[in-house]
């Protein structure tokens, strides 16, 4: 083989440092992809026994008794989608008119520093919501908010019985406090790229501020809206520990938001490091796995229904 | 001499009624838009408040050097939770990094067609999977096989909940590097390996690292998938494969003890938490700010 040149020499060397170099990227990407296969594949076969075990009937029968290895997650379930649902309801309104005023109505020295708090919000961890709503906000609902609320509501059946301090309307005020950064990030995008030739238009045509608001800009956001409220309910159907510590973990349904009830997390939480029989584990992981699809279904809709609107407004 | 609008040549007629109507119902939507932006901004401040006071009241020095106590013994900390926060966490940005960088590269640069769009759809996706699902995956993985919890286990699952934010903040930043630097270094020959290494990469370097501190923030403060992979210790554990004290978990078993001492503990590492995670988001504010003003 004839000597190389010193060009040659460094041209075979950048060969192969771009093989290496590409083999990293791809491999990278590669262990990605495993990773999100493998969680799923994994939470599958954890939970293969118990879904031999109860089939369907784990999602429909109420009867959680680790010591007959009876499983069934009904209960769970309506505490999860009940104490999200609220949370939405509450959070969303809050968050989408919030996000309302930031974009359109605020003078910009009072937008930043509010955004700006909103923002941090969202960073606060769960543990210490769980502490704030178990030892504050608790207290407070079962002292004043929900005698008063039984009171003057109380000929509805989700108002009626014995308070507890841990329950489904605490946890969902908990919740609510916690995705409202989620819903205003959000929206706040999706208001922003409504286009501006619309806004110009309604406010010629004589339209007061909120009029241009309310049947201009929310009307061509809705989709988006929309969308950033299924983000925020995947996120509170998810949301483990502030639940645990707030929702009384009970697996019962009762028509009250004032009874204590329990979560397909929260149950997770509490009972994974005791179950002691296998089909007991077994049964906790098929909760982690409907959690797992049931926020991939959620979060994949919200990502389209965003998508859809913020995506040419990120056009590059 | 001052002019009024009713002086001008054209002023103002006086509002019909229904103008008045319709003026007020505006000024309470703004207004009532208004109070609904305040009332989300001072959730923050109340939540602040309240763990700052009840906080800093049950700090002290032996709180942040000593190891925990059975309960009514005095001198009791967290100092092992503190540092086993500093292992976990460290291990996860050890794992996270790499493989968030390279899959950001690669759908930065390389990433064409349905299998960039999957792996895009994948990484948004991850970011809204309940992390107890996550810390499930890991303990099937790491604590099952092993009959053995471990910080390890806990690393794991927080490297997977970092990725898709370090992911998408790498793919931004580097796609943001502009065109023309990418094809200078083209122009002058250098293999893509050393282009992308030496040249685009640390020209995206402020938002690699925004989206780097954020994914730490995030998991700091993570306390779900610690319940079965961690696990916690009473002692001072410096070894990875063994079962750690991590602080976020110390804060919820104190809290939901019915232990009044416990409390006020949950709240010191409440507050120690909290600064932790306020200091890393500000500073992942800040590193995006210095590269614009650069």
């Amino acid at each position: 083989m004839q000597s190389e040149s010193h060009e040659q020499l460094h041209l075979r060397r950048s060969r192969i440092s771009d093989r290496w170099f590409m083999a990293g990227v791809y491999g990278a990407t590669g262990l990605f992809v495993a990773i999100v296969a493998g969680l799923f594949v994994e939470l599958y076969a954890g939970s293969s026994s118990s879904i031999r075990a109860f089939g369907f009937n784990f999602l429909t029968s109420s009867h959680w008794n680790p010591v007959t290895n009876q499983f069934g997650a009904l209960p769970m379930i309506y505490g999860t989608v009940v104490s999200s649902l609220i949370a939405i309801v509450l959070a969303g309104f809050v968050g989408v008119f919030g996000a309302a005023y930031l974009v359109e109505f605020a003078p910009r020295a009072v937008a930043r520093p509010l955004a700006f708090l909103i923002e941090l919000l969202a960073a606060v961890p769960s543990v210490i919501f769980g502490l704030w709503g178990l030892f504050i906000l608790a207290p407070v609902l079962r002292a004043n908010v929900e005698p008063f609320l039984q009171a003057k509501f109380g000929f509805l059946p989700i108002f009626q019985g014995f308070i507890f301090g841990s329950s489904l309307f605490t946890a969902g005020i908990v919740l609510a406090i916690m995705i409202v950064p989620t819903v205003s990030a959000i929206t706040r995008d999706v208001i922003a790229a409504v286009a501006r030739e619309h806004r110009e238009a309604s406010m010629a045509l004589g339209a007061t501020r909120w009029e241009t608001m309310a049947r201009v800009i929310l009307p061509g956001a809705t989709t988006g809206i929309f969308g950033a409220c299924v983000l925020a309910l995947g996120r509170a159907l998810g949301e483990t520990i502030a639940t645990t510590m707030v929702i009384g973990n009970k697996p019962a349904i009762a028509a009250s938001l004032f009874q204590p009830a329990y979560t397909l997390a929260s149950v997770i939480a509490n009972e994974f490091t005791e179950a002691t029989s296998d089909l007991y584990v077994s049964a906790l992981i098929e909760l982690g796995l409907l959690l797992f699809v049931v926020s991939l279904a959620v979060n994949g809709i919200a990502r389209v229904l965003t998508w859809t609107v913020l995506r040419p407004a990120k056009a590059r | 001499m001052t002019t009024t609008r009713s002086q001008l040549p054209f002023g103002r007629r006086p509002l019909t009624a229904h103008m008045r109507w319709r003026y007020g119902w505006s000024a309470v939507g703004v207004i009532g838009s208004g109070f609904c932006a305040g009332l989300a901004a001072s959730l923050l401040l109340l939540i602040l408040g309240y763990v700052a006071i009840q906080g800093v009241t049950a700090l002290n020095p032996a709180f942040l050097t000593h190891v925990p106590r059975p309960v009514g013994v005095s001198g009791a900390g967290v100092a092992n939770g503190i540092v086993g926060t500093f292992i976990v966490v460290g291990i996860a940005v050890a794992l996270a990094t790499p493989v968030g960088v390279f899959t950001g590269i690669y759908l930065a640069l390389f990433g064409r067609g349905r299998f960039a769009e999957t792996v895009r759809f994948l990484a948004d996706v991850l970011s809204g999977i309940p992390s107890i699902a996550i810390g499930l995956f890991a303990y099937t993985l790491f604590v099952q096989p092993f009959h053995h919890f471990s910080a390890l286990s806990a690393s794991l699952a927080f490297a997977i909940l970092m990725l898709p934010l370090i992911i998408r903040t790498a793919e931004e930043s580097i796609a943001r590097v502009p065109t023309r630097v990418r094809e200078g270094a083209l122009a002058l020959g250098i293999s893509t390996y050393s282009s992308t290494i030496h040249i685009i990469v640390p020209a995206a370097r402020a938002g690699i690292i925004t989206g780097l501190l954020l994914a730490i923030a995030r998991v700091t403060g993570e306390t779900a998938p610690l319940l079965f992979t961690a696990f916690g210790s009473q002692f001072w554990e410096l070894n990875p494969t063994n079962p750690m004290a991590v602080l976020a978990l110390q804060v919820f078993t104190y809290a939901i003890s019915p232990y009044e001492d416990w409390h006020r503990q949950a709240w010191a590492g409440a507050f120690l938490l909290i600064v932790a995670v306020l200091i890393l988001n500000v500073s992942a504010r800040l590193v995006l700010r210095n590269r614009f003003e650069a």
